[in-house]
């Protein structure tokens, strides 16, 4: 398991990426460990408009639905079509391949609400 | 099922088993208000024989489609059932067993189903079917439903006025229950008006229409779809399985969602029910669909197999999500369409769609020839149609029940507009001398 340094989590085990503007949103490692296989990811829609904490969409496992939760607010701008067909990315590689939205974030001083990696390391513990 | 009381002794044991001194013990938790204090007043109790008798008798008084010659719908029809249908579903493995609820033990029942879903999603042009719902009724109700819980913060949905009334009825108390908002779209002539579709506000979730409608006239529906599709809005459509096997399907019209009454597919009309609510959709949405799926697999040895399958979906594990609660099916209704559609295959369908279409349109050419009745609408129609009756038509029913003749149904109660307008359904049980029959006695008046 691990905790990717540079990115911004929630208590319930989303991540984010911050470049300018746009927040890219995934699951952590240790959610998809706990998930087990993921069969199925239910994408938001490019355009959509979410504010911070609304439920995204959902990650399906075998035995489990998850909602995702989106750490930060605003519009989405791209979402990872890739997983349609491959939703096992995201246990395979959560921090890269298995990204789930992009998003324009439309408060970055939500981040601040977030933890750190190291914040969210020692809740894990 | 045999009812077989307790001995007083057998029900003293119990009590004292229980440590109660009376049954009225068991129930003192029901508020004293709810009790029958009076009694209820029964009658003595009868020997078989006589309880047979009294029972046959009292089933005389109704009027059956074997005595009797019936040109009734409006959502129920007279339509043949093999008698191997009724054979097959009896037998008691099929009979006797309740929903199965170590699923993958009944190979048997899950094939049938696995073969229902196939054979509609074959008739209907669509991608997938779930495992059947209570009625037609019910099954339009969750469409809906499921077509405003899938387009997010949309919480509106437009709705043909000439789906079946008591289609309707269930419709609006689903919908009430959940402060769906709806609209009614505009009618024309007989049909649904679609010309305003365009102009819908973005907020619209899903547009519900059936067809053939309640008057039995074919909808146009082409290019509906295409007109709330950047809107992202369903297209949900309700239809009569039968009118598939020649007309141009659900799916054939880009529906989203399509849903049928399944008795006209081999179902006994029984007085109104139970009947089949049959559920189809296209594939992306099937993650939001109510009810079961049965899926084809392998097992371990490579042997074909059947399971049920996207349990994950929201109704069991996220129950607080579910746009439905319903994990159950009609089983044995299920199973006798199932039979029918087998035993009918692709041509006999086929077959019977165009006789009941052919049929039904030499009744109403012969029936327009009459002095003082006319076709109500000038629109193509399936097996069923309107007229317009020189009479009031509950005068025409009432006399034809004399006569054995079961004439059709008074639109009248439905709307006011609808006065002496008489709803007829012909399928291809109705013989050449059925019809002449109806024509003649139409005469009359």
């Amino acid at each position: 398991m691990s905790v990717q340094e540079g990115l911004y989590y929630t208590k319930e085990h989303e991540w984010v990426k911050v470049d300018g503007d746009t927040g890219t949103i995934g699951i952590s490692d240790h959610a998809q460990e706990e998930l087990g296989d993921i069969v199925f990811v239910e994408l938001p829609e490019e355009g959509e408009e979410f504010s911070q904490g609304d439920a995204i969409g959902t990650i399906e496992a075998v035995k489990t639905v998850s909602d995702i939760y989106t750490p930060v607010s605003g519009k989405v701008v791209e979402v990872n079509e890739s997983l349609e067909e491959e939703a096992e990315k995201i246990n395979q590689d959560p921090y890269g391949e298995g990204w789930i939205a992009k998003i324009d974030m439309s408060d970055e001083s939500e981040l601040d609400d977030l933890l750190t990696a190291e914040e969210y390391e020692n809740m894990l513990e | 099922m045999d009812y077989v009381p307790n001995t007083k002794e057998c029900e003293q044991e119990i009590l004292e088993e229980l440590g109660v001194d009376s049954f009225e013990d068991l129930i003192d938790n029901i508020p004293d208000k709810f009790i029958e204090k009076a009694g209820i007043e029964l009658p003595e109790p009868l020997s078989e024989i006589e309880a047979s008798q009294k029972l046959s008798k009292m089933a005389r008084k109704n009027k059956n489609t074997l005595e009797n010659i019936s040109f009734l719908g409006a959502g129920a029809y007279d339509h043949f059932i093999p008698a191997t249908v009724d054979f097959l579903t009896q037998r008691s493995e099929f009979y006797t067993a309740y929903t199965p609820y170590q699923a993958e033990v009944s190979q048997g029942t899950l094939q049938a189903i696995y073969e229902y879903q196939s054979m509609l999603c074959s008739l209907l042009d669509m991608d997938v079917a779930n495992a059947s719902m209570y009625d037609g009724s019910t099954a339009l109700a969750e469409a809906v439903i499921m077509g405003v819980g899938k387009v997010r913060k949309s919480n509106k949905v437009l709705i043909s006025p000439l789906i079946n009334p008591r289609s309707l009825d269930v419709l609006k108390t689903y919908l009430d229950s959940r402060s769906i908002e709806y609209d009614f779209l505009p009618e024309k002539n007989g049909r649904t008006d679609f010309s305003t579709l365009s102009e819908v506000s973005k907020d619209v979730a899903a547009v519900a229409v059936q067809s053939p409608n309640f008057l039995g006239i074919v909808e146009d529906l082409n290019g509906v779809k295409d007109k709330i599709s950047n809107k992202k809005a369903f297209l949900i459509i309700s239809t009569d399985p039968l009118s598939n096997a020649i007309l141009k399907s659900p799916g054939e019209y880009d529906a989203d969602i399509a849903v049928a009454e399944g008795q006209p597919l081999g179902v006994h009309q029984s007085f109104g029910g139970p009947y089949l609510g049959v559920f189809t959709a296209k594939k992306k949405h099937i993650r939001k669909m109510p009810g079961r799926i049965i899926g084809e697999t392998e097992d371990v040895d490579g042997k074909q197999g059947f399971v049920m399958v996207l349990q994950t979906r929201e109704q069991h594990i996220r129950r607080e999500k579910a746009t439905s609660n319903i994990c159950t099916n009609q089983g044995l209704i299920a199973l006798a369409a199932t039979i029918y559609m087998a035993l009918m295959g692709k041509n006999g369908l086929e077959k019977v769609a165009r006789l009941s279409l052919t049929k039904s349109h030499e009744l109403a050419d012969k029936i327009t020839e009459l002095d003082g009745y006319e076709m109500a609408y000038d629109q193509p129609f399936f097996k069923e149609f309107v007229v317009k009756t020189p009479v009031d038509p509950a005068k025409i029913i009432d006399k034809g029940v004399d006569q054995n003749i079961l004439a059709g149904i008074d639109l009248g109660k439905y709307r006011n507009e609808w006065k002496n307008h008489l709803l007829i359904a012909v399928t291809e049980k109705r013989s050449s001398d059925d019809i002449n029959k109806l024509v003649n006695f139409l005469g009359e008046f």
